[in-house]
Parts: C-alpha cells; sequence; structure tokens
C-alpha cells in the first residue's frame, strides 16, 4: 500500500506553516502505512552552504560530535532526535566520502535546501519525534510505508536521496530493479539498500546528469518496470508521474497557494481553502511537474 | 438532519443511515464535512434520500439499496460499488472503478471518471457526462454505460453484455468490443437514460458500441487451442 504527499507553495504565504500542513497530512496517510514515516523539506537559503542529513542509528549524538570533529570542520551541527544535520561550506565531494565510510551512521541525503527525516515506527509518532510541525519551507515530499519486498529499517524507510538536492517517494513495486540496480552499480551509482524506490532514485539521479526532471521520468516510463505513484524532489520543485496501468493512486488539489497531492483526498481536507481548489486526479503515465 | 462528521464518528453516521425507523418518517438527510472517509453511506436499503456536501473517498454508496444519495463534491475509487438499486449522484469527479460489479440502480456523474468505471458491472445504469479513463466497462455483463465525453484505451475489453455509447472519442476499443448499429430502441433507451441524468443531448451524437460474442462464445473450430 503505502501513502505518499506533498506540498509545493506557489506562493511565501503558507512558508512558516509547511511543517505543520504536511505533518497532518503524513498522519493521516498513517492507515496507508504504520510501518515508518519519513519526510523531506526544501528551504533554500541562498548561500553557499550545504546540509548533509545523516541519521546517528545508534552511535550516540556526543561521540558522533567528537568523532566527526577530528574529521572535519564544520559550521554546525544541529540534532534533530536521532538525526543531525551538518553544515558546512564544504563540498560533498570532500564531505560525501567522509560521511559514507563513517560506521554505524547513515547519509540520508544532502544538498543546498533539502533536509531528510525518516524512521522506523507509526507516522503520528515519527512526526512528533522529528518535529516536524516546527519546519518551515518551499515544498516538501513525505512518506508512509508498509513493507512489502524489504525490510522496515531506517534504510527501508522513504524518501530515497541519491544525488544533490533529489529525492523520491513510492507508493508501489518495481519488478526490475535488480537488473537496473546491477546496470547502474556499473556505471558509478552507489546503492545502500535492497530496496527497489532507492533504484528509482538512483535511475533519476543518474539520468537527471544528462536531462531535466521532466524528460527523466518520460525517458522512466519505458525504464521502470512495475507499479508506481512517484514524487521526485528537487531544489526547485517536484514532479508527479503514475504508472501506464495507475493502480496506484494519487489526487492533486491546486489552489492559488499552492499544489498538494496525496494518495488519498483525506490526507488533504485540512489544507487552507482547500474545498475551493481545482481537484483531479494526475493521468497515467503523464508528468506532472511543478517548479519555479 | 444534519450529520457532522466533524462531531460524529462515521460508523456511528452508517449505523443511523442503515438503520431507519420507518414509524420516524424521516427521510432526508445531510452530512456535513466528509472531509475524504471511506465507506460514507455503504450498505444503505431503505429509501431514503442523502445529501452529502463536500468530497469522499472510497467505495461510497457502495451496496447501496434503494436510496436516493448525492454527493456534492468528488468521490475516490469505487464509488457506488456492488449496487443494487437505487440512485447515485456525483457531482464532481469520481476516481476508478466507479459503479463496479453493481448489478441495478443509477449512477450519474457529472464530471470525469477515472480508470475502470464499470468495471464488471452487472445492470447499472452509468451516466457520465465528462469522460471516462482507461479499460472503462471492463468484463462488463449487463446494464449501460454512457459517455458524454471521451473514453481512454481498451474500452469494453473482453465485454459481455452491457450496452455501452460513447458521444466523443474513443481512444482504442479493447478486445471482442466493436461498433454497433444505433437501432430506434437503442435511441429510446439511451434518450430516457439521457433524460434521467438531465441532460437533453440527442441520442443521434452518440455511437453504441458491445460485444462481438467471440470471445465469451465457444468457436468449434479452436477446439485445437485448448
Amino acid at each position: 500500500m503505502c501513502g505518499i504527499v506533498g506540498i509545493y507553495l506557489k506562493s511565501k504565504k503558507f512558508e512558516k506553516s509547511l511543517g505543520r500542513m504536511l505533518s497532518k497530512m503524513l498522519v493521516s496517510m498513517e492507515s496507508r502505512g504504520p510501518d515508518s514515516a519519513g519526510f523531506a523539506i526544501y528551504n533554500s537559503d541562498k548561500n553557499k552552504i550545504y546540509k548533509y542529513s545523516v541519521c546517528l542509528n545508534e552511535m550516540s549524538f556526543e561521540k558522533f560530535k567528537k568523532e566527526i570533529k577530528k574529521k572535519v570542520k564544520f559550521t554546525t551541527i544541529e540534532k534533530n532526535s536521532d538525526h543531525v544535520i551538518l553544515k558546512s561550506i564544504e563540498k560533498p565531494n570532500e564531505i560525501l566520502p567522509i560521511l559514507e565510510g563513517f560506521s554505524p551512521i547513515s547519509l540520508v541525503g544532502y544538498g543546498k535546501s533539502i533536509e531528510i527525516f525518516k524512521q522506523v515506527g507509526k507516522p503520528s509518532n515519527v512526526v512528533k519525534k522529528f518535529n516536524l510541525d516546527n519546519f518551515s519551507g518551499t515544498h516538501a515530499i513525505g512518506h508512509t510505508r508498509m513493507a512489502t519486498e524489504s525490510a522496515i529499517t531506517t534504510d527501508g524507510s522513504h524518501p530515497y536521496s541519491t544525488g544533490e538536492d533529489e529525492c523520491l517517494v513510492h507508493n508501489g513495486s518495481l519488478s526490475n530493479h535488480n537488473n537496473l540496480r546491477r546496470k547502474l552499480k556499473k556505471s558509478g551509482s552507489k546503492f545502500s539498500s535492497d530496496n527497489d524506490t532507492e533504484v528509482a532514485a538512483g535511475y533519476i539521479s543518474d539520468s537527471l546528469k544528462k536531462r531535466n526532471l521532466k524528460k527523466t521520468l518520460n525517458k522512466g516510463l519505458n525504464d521502470l518496470d512495475g507499479f508506481y505513484t512517484f514524487i521526485a524532489g528537487t531544489h526547485s520543485g517536484f514532479a508527479v508521474l503514475r504508472d501506464e496501468i495507475a493502480c496506484k493512486p494519487a489526487v492533486i488539489a491546486e489552489t492559488k497557494d499552492y499544489v498538494a497531492i496525496s494518495s488519498e483526498f483525506q490526507a488533504m481536507a485540512h489544507l487552507p481553502n482547500v474545498n475551493n481548489a481545482k481537484i483531479f486526479e494526475p493521468e497515467p503515465g503523464i508528468v506532472y511537474s511543478w517548479g519555479k | 438532519m444534519i450529520l457532522d462528521l466533524k462531531k460524529l464518528k462515521l460508523r456511528s453516521v452508517n449505523e443511523k443511515l442503515q438503520n431507519i425507523d420507518r414509524k420516524k418518517n424521516k427521510r432526508d438527510f445531510v452530512i456535513s464535512n466528509p472531509e475524504g472517509n471511506h465507506a460514507i453511506c455503504a450498505g444503505l436499503t431503505e429509501n431514503i434520500d442523502v445529501t452529502i456536501k463536500g468530497h469522499v473517498g472510497y467505495y461510497c454508496a457502495g451496496m447501496n439499496q434503494n436510496a436516493n444519495i448525492i454527493v456534492d463534491g468528488n468521490v475516490g475509487t469505487g464509488v457506488a460499488e456492488n449496487m443494487m438499486s437505487g440512485k447515485v449522484h456525483v457531482k464532481g469527479n469520481a476516481s476508478q472503478s466507479a459503479g463496479a460489479t453493481a448489478h441495478g440502480g443509477t449512477l450519474i456523474i457529472d464530471g470525469d471518471a477515472s480508470s475502470r468505471c464499470g468495471i464488471s458491472m452487472k445492470g447499472i445504469d452509468i451516466i457520465v457526462k465528462g469522460s471516462v479513463g482507461h479499460m472503462s466497462a471492463f468484463m462488463a455483463q449487463s446494464g449501460s454505460l454512457v459517455v458524454c465525453g471521451d473514453a481512454g484505451e481498451a474500452l469494453g475489453d473482453s465485454l459481455y453484455e452491457t450496452d455501452i455509447y460513447v458521444k466523443g472519442k474513443v481512444k482504442s476499443l479493447g478486445a471482442d468490443c466493436e461498433e454497433k448499429k444505433m437501432s430506434k430502441k437503442h435511441k429510446t433507451k439511451l434518450k430516457d437514460l439521457l433524460k434521467k441524468a438531465g441532460s437533453n443531448i440527442k441520442p443521434e451524437q452518440f455511437k453504441r458500441y458491445g460485444s462481438a460474442r467471440k470471445l465469451y462464445n465457444f468457436n468449434i473450430d479452436n477446439v485445437s487451442n485448448y
């Protein structure tokens, strides 16, 4: 099953309430995905600072802080439950090799605007734990997971981020992910789980090097085999795609202030002015995108 | 009588509507703040009027018998699924599988219906004023599907004896579905159906599609294939 949600703000009006809006959406999708939850929230500071989202796993914050300071000079380290956000002017090509080899922590995402938090447990507990209500931003994507093809772990939770400021959430399952993973590994992509969605995220990141998001997803219609509704996020916005059979639901509500998407309308019922929104289902096999 | 789903539990609202006391003679209900809840008005059996003010979730008015249900908003997957009798009128759009497996009654959708509208329908009349998505009337057995807009891919795939009327374009026909002659009998029937939905479009503007009856009838020439 799984529930997916997303909000893209067209105006500044709701930037401060973005976290609260997304949090309610995630909680109402708990019935579709009670195993784990996660969210990516974009808040573009127009400076040169990179943010690295890290899950500490079983490592203590104090130990991590001590260890990481030996390796990198970060400007700040912000703790949020069992995740930390490292902020640094140092570029990903310097930092990523350090974080990737740093057991037992896991890097869940990085970029100039993205922050990712994900954990096993009920969505209502996960959003509380990370204080999602207090976040502000320009757009955000979330996921509630009912695990099918891989274990209930942090690594198996969505969103998946496999490139700078990129992320993907997925409702459905892919049938050709093993083959695709092998191909992508050969061309240099790295994967941290056996999850099918991570492969789709890797596929998108790889393709984004050559073409834009819309063209990437259109190409994905031929290369990704299975059932899916995807929301793919970048620093500037997000795109939505359903496979051509369209068994996996999605509904979009658009007002002058925001675009919201979710698996079911009930996740959006609390959004401001939603009863006057333009509400429609994304058509199968067609890429919808919003962004600046 | 107004039933506010912000104050009342969905289960208690459905129980109330499913257990109408005939002596009290209350036959008019309004449900407010549906907020996308699932299975609203499922399993009603009495001849009552219910208006739902807002958008609803999945399986709204499922298994309906006798009740007259109006949804002033959009509906999720499977509206009026397995309806036996009565009438369901959706003023907005419907998601996939509208009227699935329904045996009778009338389903009117003012907007568009998504994919698989009327899948395996068994006697219901469905009138969609907008368009329908792919695989509509898949394995449909009897009843009528009227589409005033366009139809998506594979219309009427593996069709049995449902009549399909489409005014606009049909993207493609499914296996064993073909265009049929529109006789006087069909025009009269279609006119009645359109009238039920409050539409005055002329039946002459529609094309009729039905089963070529090659798939579900055994053909002796194919005996070696089995």
